[in-house]
């Protein structure tokens, strides 16, 4: 067993755990925090996405060991004093998910996609999403989401060409 | 009596979904977010070989693992668990929910650990040591059905599951067959299209595996199970059957779940084997299916070969279709394997008026993974096989398809129209749908774009398809679940409503679509409406989600019941305003006597008064709740017409889709917003069959595709932005007038993208190209042509 510590959601989070364990098992099953999901077993999906020290990273694909002492978002860490983030906000508005599994991990890349370009043309957003699977939207009003959180971050409309 | 500020009808409005705020935190709970104190993780150990004897099978490492509470083998699991049968009349094999003797398809279970955490039950069926004889395995249907390499069943000769089964044109109900009228039609045709086409197997790829967790508790004899599922309710009749529980004494309840597409309405070995586990060890116990068993226990979809023949007049009329289907279903039967193709056979009709038709259904069973419902179910098949060789026959003829497609539709003074497959269309205007695709996509404009871009050297090509597709499913006597549905609505004491559907949603947004529509109906604020759904102890009864039937059928259900409780609280409210029921209006949070708003009483006060009726009204019984069961007469026939521009890349072979236009029809709509994402969905679903997604076997019968890494998924570059438009043909069978529309994006996308990509290569001389339409294979047409 190995000892592991890490800032989950802005609180310390100490552990004894198994080498083998994933961090995405760390933070559902250690941790509770539900909201990160398993779509897959090859790293393929992108549900599991969180934020590891500021970039997204597939949960499934680190063990809990390698994120000893960086800090982590999950889903539910997002929304600040009950103020959801913009890209939340852009999901709802704009009918971004259905089911609903693949979203957290699609809400945490399209933070990473706006932090490093925050005003995306329509191909960039589609090009930065493409580590995520989502079956039921067709990923057209997940564009349409994203845009509407680069617009409201931004002062003008992002670029409409694909 | 202060005016009450006027509520917005949302009925057609695109209202933002209610369930989406706890999605988007993270809050929602999915069935792998349930923890139970004691609870045990179950793990299956499965067949890697398609088709062979268990010659020996050595639980014992796996038994002295720490943390393992038990291993039980396919023999052991029979005691406690019977055969599975199926939701379909055709004859089936023997189904046990864990091999016994044979296995029959590479991914079917042989044993189960029960262990202390997912892991360990992991590392015990790892440890778990099986030897087969391994058997031919059969995994090409045509050869199957000549008995080669073997037949898997004794009882079913020639691996046919069914055999040869007649439709249309001159077949009786008895079975008799009378080919008078097909042969005349071919024999007066100036030409006839003839084309083999495959319409390929997929991978259903909802992105949230599957899962289930049983609770049984004993003392109290009563089961809790949690399930990924489409339809609770059904889960709960087969559980509490297996296990020798009343349906009272089980409860079932799907929690959030993260997609079905059809492949969660089968009630699968795993439920069984976790509710009976639970009952015998006493204990709760979780099964969470991981992708990569996903990909061969989770049912696929489609795998039907056609042999289309098309007869035709000069001038375009079509005399007569000859639709020979041969289903390659898998294994076993599960729960509607056998009745999907037979959904294909009965769109055989399209949305022309075809005078003579003959269908003949095979299905054969395979050493594969069984095939179920997948979005569409037999409708998308139907509408391939016609719309392709309509698009043949175009070219033969030099018409333009569209035209084509004018000179043969049912004309909208036919309907109610009764198909030569015995299905009656309940309404429909196809010229509409099609001229509103031609206007959106600007088809002649369209066509200068293809020219323009061919004179310069670019593959560039046009597709167009029609579709109508058979949804609102039931009625019952189409269906061993039944096919009704049933709602609850309830006015509390505070005039706020709960309402139950046995419509069970996994992505639908039916809390909203459903409150929308009571609210209306109610006149109050939506937000004082909630829906209950997906747990039987809440649900009393009721059929679950998938046939695009949420609106048609529950959406109607909630519709009655709204209604029955609507005149009883009218009654109540007429004895308060002492006046006459047929004069109340309900509006803005109250009810008052038509054209006097000063009389108005608060909806809340009416509800009080109904739970404290002093004095009791004549004839009422205190309080507001009412159901209703609804039964369809009919199903709904939506249609529409979509439309797609491709590019293939000379040096590449690869396909880009430039443009996909679709209008769909599905009758009317309750909230647009939604339903475009149904669209989208589909169209995704349809295109990606057409372009990239297939399942592939080797001939020993395993699955090359068994991950996300071989099986090509959709992802966001893979579309351009899709074109959305509709007309609104309502249907007579319902008071909604709504038809469905969860599976029509499937039913247009895949023909019109596989004709468009003939049409870029019409240069080569190609007339058909099998879906998917990898680049090696366009490359070699490409290429194999210029040499």
């Amino acid at each position: 067993m190995n000892t592991i510590s890490m800032t989950v959601n802005g609180k310390v989070r100490k552990a004894q755990v198994e080498p083998r364990l994933l961090l995405v098992h760390f933070l559902r099953e250690h941790l509770n925090l539900t909201g990160t999901h398993v779509g897959c077993d090859t790293s393929q999906c992108g549900a599991c996405t969180v934020l590891v020290d500021g970039r997204s990273a597939k949960s499934c694909t680190l063990f809990a060991v390698q994120a000893n002492g960086a800090a982590i978002t999950t889903i539910e860490g997002l929304a600040r004093n009950g103020q959801l983030h913009p890209l939340q906000e852009g999901f709802w508005e704009e009918h971004g998910l259905q089911c609903g599994f693949c979203t957290p991990g699609m809400i945490l890349s399209a933070v990473n996609l706006l932090a490093d370009n925050p005003r995306p043309t329509e191909r960039e957003i589609r090009e930065g999403i493409a580590g995520n699977f989502c079956r039921c939207t067709g990923y057209q009003h997940i564009v349409n989401a994203i845009q509407h959180a680069a617009n409201k971050a931004g002062s003008a409309p992002s670029g409409p060409e694909r | 009596m202060p005016a009450s500020p006027v509520l917005p009808k949302l009925v057609g409005a695109r209202v933002k979904r209610r369930e989406d705020p706890r999605l988007i935190q993270g809050r929602a709970q999915y069935v792998d977010d349930v923890k139970i104190p004691g609870m045990q993780h179950l793990a299956f150990k499965r067949s890697d070989v398609a088709h062979g004897r268990i010659r020996s099978l050595d639980t014992s490492a796996a038994q002295a693992m720490d943390g393992v509470e038990a291993v039980f083998t396919g023999a052991q699991i029979a005691e406690l668990v019977g055969p599975m049968s199926p939701g379909t009349p055709f004859p089936a094999p023997v189904h046990r929910a864990v091999a016994v003797d044979t296995v029959r398809f590479a991914g079917e279970p042989v044993a189960v650990v029960v262990a202390s955490d997912r892991y360990v039950a992991r590392d015990a069926a790892d440890a778990i040591v099986v030897e087969y004889d391994v058997l031919p395995a059969v995994v090409d249907p045509e050869r199957a059905m000549t008995g080669k390499p073997t037949a898997i069943y004794p009882e079913f000769p020639n691996n046919a599951a069914v055999a040869n089964l007649p439709g249309g044109t001159g077949v009786s109900h008895d079975g008799k067959v009378d080919d008078t009228a097909i042969e005349r039609a071919f024999a007066a045709a100036d030409l006839v299209v003839s084309q083999r086409m495959v319409n390929h197997r997929l991978i259903p790829s909802a992105i949230e595996p599957r899962g289930v967790v049983a609770h049984y508790e004993p003392g109290k004899e009563s089961m809790t199970i949690w399930s990924s599922t489409q339809n609770p309710h059904i889960l709960r009749t087969a559980i509490a059957a297996a296990n020798g529980l009343g349906q009272d004494q089980v409860r079932a309840i799907a929690p959030e779940v993260g997609g079905g597409f059809g492949a969660k309405i089968n009630i699968y070995g795993e439920e069984y084997v976790a509710a009976a586990l639970s009952k015998r060890l006493g204990i709760p116990v979780k099964w969470i299916e991981d992708r990569s068993e996903a990909f061969v226990a989770t049912t696929h979809g489609r795998d039907l070969i056609g042999y289309v023949e098309l007869a035709a007049r000069k001038d375009g009329k079509v005399l007569g279709l000859r639709l020979r289907l041969i289903a390659d279903v898998g294994a076993y039967n599960m729960m509607f394997t056998a009745g999907i193709p037979t959904l294909a056979a009965l769109m055989a009709n399209a949305t022309y008026d075809i005078p003579a038709i003959r269908t003949t259904l095979t299905e054969v069973f395979t050493n594969k993974t069984p095939t179920d419902a997948y979005r569409g179910a037999g409708r998308p098949e139907a509408s391939y096989f016609i719309e392709r060789a309509m698009e043949m026959l175009a070219r033969e003829l030099k018409m333009d398809p569209a035209e084509l497609r004018r000179k043969n539709f049912i004309a909208p003074t036919q309907f109610p129209f009764k198909t030569q497959m015995g299905a009656v269309y309940d309404s429909g205007d196809y010229e509409k749908a099609l001229d509103a695709a031609l206007k959106a996509a600007d088809w002649k404009g369209l066509q200068a774009q293809r020219d323009a871009a061919r004179a310069e050297g670019r593959l560039v090509g046009l597709g167009l398809a029609m579709y109508v597709e058979v949804c609102g499913v039931g009625p019952s006597s189409t269906m061993a679940t039944g096919g009704w549905e049933h709602a609850q609505v309830t006015i509390e004491r505070d005039g706020r409503i709960s309402a139950t559907t046995g419509a069970s949603p996994h992505g639908q947004g039916n809390e909203t679509t459903f409150a929308q529509m009571l609210a209306d109906q109610f006149g109050v604020p939506m937000e004082h409406v909630t829906i209950h759904h997906g747990d039987t102890a809440i649900v009393k009864q009721g059929i679950g989600t998938f046939g695009s039937r949420s609106q048609a059928v529950g959406g109607t259900t909630l519709h009655l019941a709204s209604a029955k409780v609507k005149a009883k609280m009218a009654r109540f409210a007429a004895d308060l305003l002492e006046a006459s029921e047929a004069d109340l209006v309900f509006e803005n949070g109250t009810i008052a006597v038509k054209g006097a708003p000063a009389s108005a009483k608060k909806f809340s006060e009416v509800a009080a008064f109904a739970y404290v009726p002093v004095p009791l009204p004549e004839g009422l019984e205190p309080g507001l709740s009412e159901e209703a069961f609804f039964e369809p007469t009919n199903n709904t026939y939506p249609f529409g017409c979509h439309i797609s521009m491709v590019e293939i890349d000379r040096d590449t072979g690869e396909l880009t889709l430039l443009k996909l236009v679709a209008v769909d029809d599905a009758g009317n709509l309750i909230n647009p917003l939604i339903v475009e994402g149904q669209i989208h969905g589909g169209l995704a679903q349809g295109i990606g069959q057409a372009m990239i997604e297939e399942a592939v076997y080797n001939d020993a019968g395993q699955l090359l595709t068994g991950s996300f890494m071989d099986y090509a998924l959709p992802r966001a570059t893979d579309f351009p932005r899709f074109e959305l438009h509709s007309t609104v043909t309502p249907t007579p069978v319902n008071p909604l007038g709504a038809k469905g529309v969860g599976e029509a994006g499937t039913l247009g996308s895949t023909p019109s993208v596989v004709s468009a990509a003939v049409d870029a290569l019409s240069e080569f001389g190609v007339t058909h190209v099998d879906m998917m339409l990898r680049p090696e294979k366009l490359w070699r047409i490409i290429h194999g042509a210029q040499r």
